[in-house]
């Protein structure tokens, strides 16, 4: 993995220094709250419900075993012992100190982590797919392309205040397995005629108005990637709107132009980007890919498992998956046990994952946007032993992409923007289907729950998806089916008038229930929602 | 009633006014009347709050209870972690 | 602490700007001010006769002038080039970035303060109009 040189150090350094004096100016009253707020959420410094909140970058979802450590130690050290993986793959810690916020942001600093741009209305965290370097399907490594992309976005001098903020995903497979289009840019690399380029998606996002981002540009090659993303911002950064909050993102701008009107735009400013010279030569590139160069794998390896213990062998065929070098194999650590917090992991688990990783994983993680943790390079002869020492530490379970595999956001036990808890209505789903023995039978299920309608946990791209609302003053969810964040992207729709906690998991089992009924030999519950409608499934929920 | 509340700017803590001070407990909060945005403003200026606002209240067994749900779970933790609350008996649904 | 900064060595505007339309009618003004939604790449054909162009800047949250910054440097522009308004001292580094030269900040700046903000990175990530030479140009070694 990508590894700091010496500017890569001095600038996250620096910006610590910074963060110290810009915190020492805020405690010391030379500065008001409001001159100050841009400059923490600039550092990813939030004012939470409960406490400051600090979100740390982890970019493209890549980390290394003394980074993971490293979240462990603060996570313990700084906080109350335990952190959140978010949909956007990062950490956060949600009883920070401003006090201390300098000492961490160093801390980080000294494994090479860092949390700029994690919040404001910047260029966010690039994000990737997890399987990215290990994945059978993929035309080439995308994270290469996401850090030049890290370093171009970082600091970026004219898109540091945009109308809103701006995500970029890239991906390299046909299987999107990073919701690239519900992303401001999406970037899908491919092949043509032998040349790797990408193919550019701009303005799809989640949100009050959410949106699929269409193609805006079929190709673009390495050597201008940067003068063409820049065009795409000024275009936004001159045009998008500033008026109103929830219209700010780049997906109205692009709406309200026309793909075609954005595009010509674009276009416009790509030729004079063009003349500026502003691409880093091909070689900075080569540099960066030379830091994700294949692994020295193993040759010769068994590829035999040993699948005599049920347990382990559920979660072999649950959370593991294929890997590009034989011998290998992807394996899926699920932060969804039944009953417990999405995408919360204890400092112990934390450093219990960085250990796992250097003994069976050549010393790296990933982070999914689904709020789980990837190894990336386990041996297949090794699957058993892993497996053991998850499952002792509460981390085995066997889940992955069912319907207790749910994404939610901290939701209104953690956030001020919330209008309704997530958190419970996912536990309580979680247990009501680890309790009726459902899960299996259902098979694939991503079912996504928001604590309002800014949509952190995805709930539009829910095979179900949920979102809570505020009713006169209490907590209310409404019901989504049909939407998808995968290369078969749409939005799922609302199925009518909401429900309260229990009533909302009394209609997911309903939903359920119709989709085991009604399923086709070998459909998801999305197929077969796709082929009926949602005509039966509101019978089924208000009958 | 009205209650004060906000955050302590160097640790972040929900903080809630009690008439002469600052406490973690919304139980020592007092009604701060027409007098909240004045407080507000000195207290604020003092740096001895962050973020301050004036929240709709109620009285309740143990105290004064904020009227809305997010105020609710502010003053009792977050309703999903019982070991990190900072007051256990806070009803948070509005009987 | 001060109320204007200048990295033209004195080479400042006293002319009170114009507006863009007042400017492109039949004006003669040599200086013009451009809010954040107006056009830079209106100014491109007058360039050689403008002194000055102060940007705007009612908000400090609204990056508009930015953009109109890089445009005119992009497109040669060699005059004063004024941020004005909500311009506060973590901005300038990015400022400069973009091409300004001069400010002129609602409220006063500390010049110390100026002076570490503006010092503090020693290298940047990108190439923009400050001739600046990104990282990548000196990993590389190219121009
Ligand atoms: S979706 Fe809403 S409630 Fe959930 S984390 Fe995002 S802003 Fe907060």
């Amino acid at each position: 993995m990508y590894r700091y040189d010496n500017y890569d150090q001095a600038m996250v350094d620096a910006r610590v220094e910074e963060f110290r004096d810009q915190a020492r100016r805020r405690l010391a009253g030379e500065m008001t709250e409001d001159q100050f707020k841009p400059l923490r959420l600039m550092n990813g410094l939030y004012l939470q419900l409960h406490a400051y909140m600090l979100r740390v970058a982890i970019p493209y979802g890549t980390l290394s075993g003394p980074q993971m450590r490293m979240l462990g130690q603060i996570a313990r050290k700084y906080d109350k012992g335990y952190g959140h993986f978010t949909t956007r793959q990062n950490i956060q810690y949600n009883w920070i100190k401003l006090e201390d916020a300098a000492d961490i942001l160093a801390d980080l600093a000294s494994v090479e982590m860092h949390a700029i741009q994690t919040s404001g209305n910047c260029i966010r965290n690039i994000s990737s797919d997890q399987y990215a370097g290990v994945a059978a399907d993929e035309v080439t490594d995308p994270r290469p392309w996401a850090e030049l992309l890290r370093q171009w976005s970082s600091f970026h001098p004219e898109f540091s205040y945009l109308p809103r903020k701006f995500k970029i995903a890239v991906i390299a497979s046909a299987q999107d397995r990073a919701a690239m289009r519900l992303h401001d840019i999406g970037l899908e690399l491919v092949k043509k005629d032998g040349v790797i380029g990408a193919k550019v998606f701009a303005g799809g996002g989640m949100g009050r108005t959410p949106m699929v981002a269409p193609e805006i540009r079929d190709f673009v090659t390495e050597d201008e990637i940067i003068a063409y993303v820049e065009a795409c911002l000024r275009v936004y950064n001159r045009y998008g709107r500033r008026d109103n909050k929830y219209k700010a993102r780049i997906k109205i701008l692009v709406h309200e132009l026309g793909v075609e009107e954005y595009r010509r735009q674009v276009e416009e400013e790509f030729a004079h980007m063009k003349t500026l010279g502003i691409d880093p030569p091909v070689a900075e590139l080569d540099r960066i890919r030379s830091y994700f160069a294949d692994p020295a794998y193993e040759s010769g390896l068994s590829e035999e498992v040993n699948r005599s213990d049920p347990d382990f062998a559920l979660w072999l065929d649950r959370n593991v998956v294929a890997h590009k070098q034989p011998g290998y194999a992807i394996a899926n650590i699920s932060l969804k046990p039944v009953g417990g917090i999405p995408g919360d992991a204890t400092a112990e688990q934390i450093e219990l994952m960085a250990d796992l990783a250097e003994r069976y994983s050549l010393d790296e993680l990933r982070v999914t946007h689904a709020q789980n943790i990837v190894l990336p390079y386990v041996r297949k002869a090794d699957l058993y032993a892993l497996w053991k020492e998850l499952d002792e530490a509460g981390l085995g379970a066997a889940n992955l992409d069912r319907i207790s595999d749910i994404i939610a956001c901290p939701g209104l036990d953690y956030c001020s923007l919330a209008n309704a808890r997530s958190i419970p209505v996912a536990q309580k789903i979680a247990t009501r289907f680890a309790g009726n023995g459902k899960e299996a039978a259902i098979g694939e299920m991503k079912l996504k729950i928001s604590g309002c309608i800014n949509a952190c946990g995805h709930h539009h791209a829910g095979h179900i998806g949920i979102l809570g609302v505020d009713r006169k003053g209490t907590e209310n969810y409404q019901l989504l089916l049909g939407g998808s964040g995968a290369e078969d992207c749409s939005l799922g729709q609302i199925t009518g008038p909401g429900f309260d906690e229990n009533g909302i998991v009394d209609a997911v089992e309903r939903v359920t229930d119709l989709y085991l009924a009604q399923r086709s030999e070998g459909e998801r519950f999305l197929d077969t929602y796709r082929r009926l409608g949602m005509a039966p499934f509101k019978e089924a929920i208000y009958g | 009633m009205k209650l004060l509340t906000g955050n302590d700017l160097a640790t972040g803590d929900v903080i809630w006014w009690t008439g002469s001070g600052w406490s973690l407990h919304v139980g020592d909060a007092v009604d701060a009347g027409a007098e909240g945005e004045a407080i507000l403003a000195r207290e604020s200026e003092a740096r001895r709050v962050n973020a301050g606002y004036i929240i709709d209240a109620e009285q309740g067994a143990n105290g004064p209870l904020p009227l809305h749900i997010k105020e609710r779970i502010r003053a009792s933790g977050p309703t999903v972690r019982a070991d990190l609350a900072i007051n256990t008996d806070i009803p948070i649904v509005r009987a | 602490m001060v109320d204007h900064l200048d990295f033209r060595n004195g080479a400042v505007s006293t002319e009170t700007p114009v507006s863009i339309e007042e400017f492109l009618g039949a004006s003669n003004a040599t200086a013009v001010r451009i809010e954040p939604g107006e056009d830079a790449r209106a100014l491109l054909p007058h360039l050689d006769r403008l002194a000055l162009v102060e940007v705007s800047f009612p908000v400090f949250g609204d990056g508009r002038g930015y953009s109109s910054a890089r445009i005119l440097r992009e497109a040669g522009y060699q005059g004063e080039l004024r941020a004005s308004g909500d311009v506060l001292v973590d901005q300038l580094f990015a400022m400069r970035r973009s091409g300004f030269d001069s400010f002129a900040p609602n409220a006063p700046l500390d010049p110390a303060v100026v002076k570490a903000s503006l010092e503090r990175y020693a290298d940047v990530y990108q190439k923009t109009v400050d001739g600046r030479r990104p990282v990548w140009a000196k990993r590389h070694e190219v121009a």
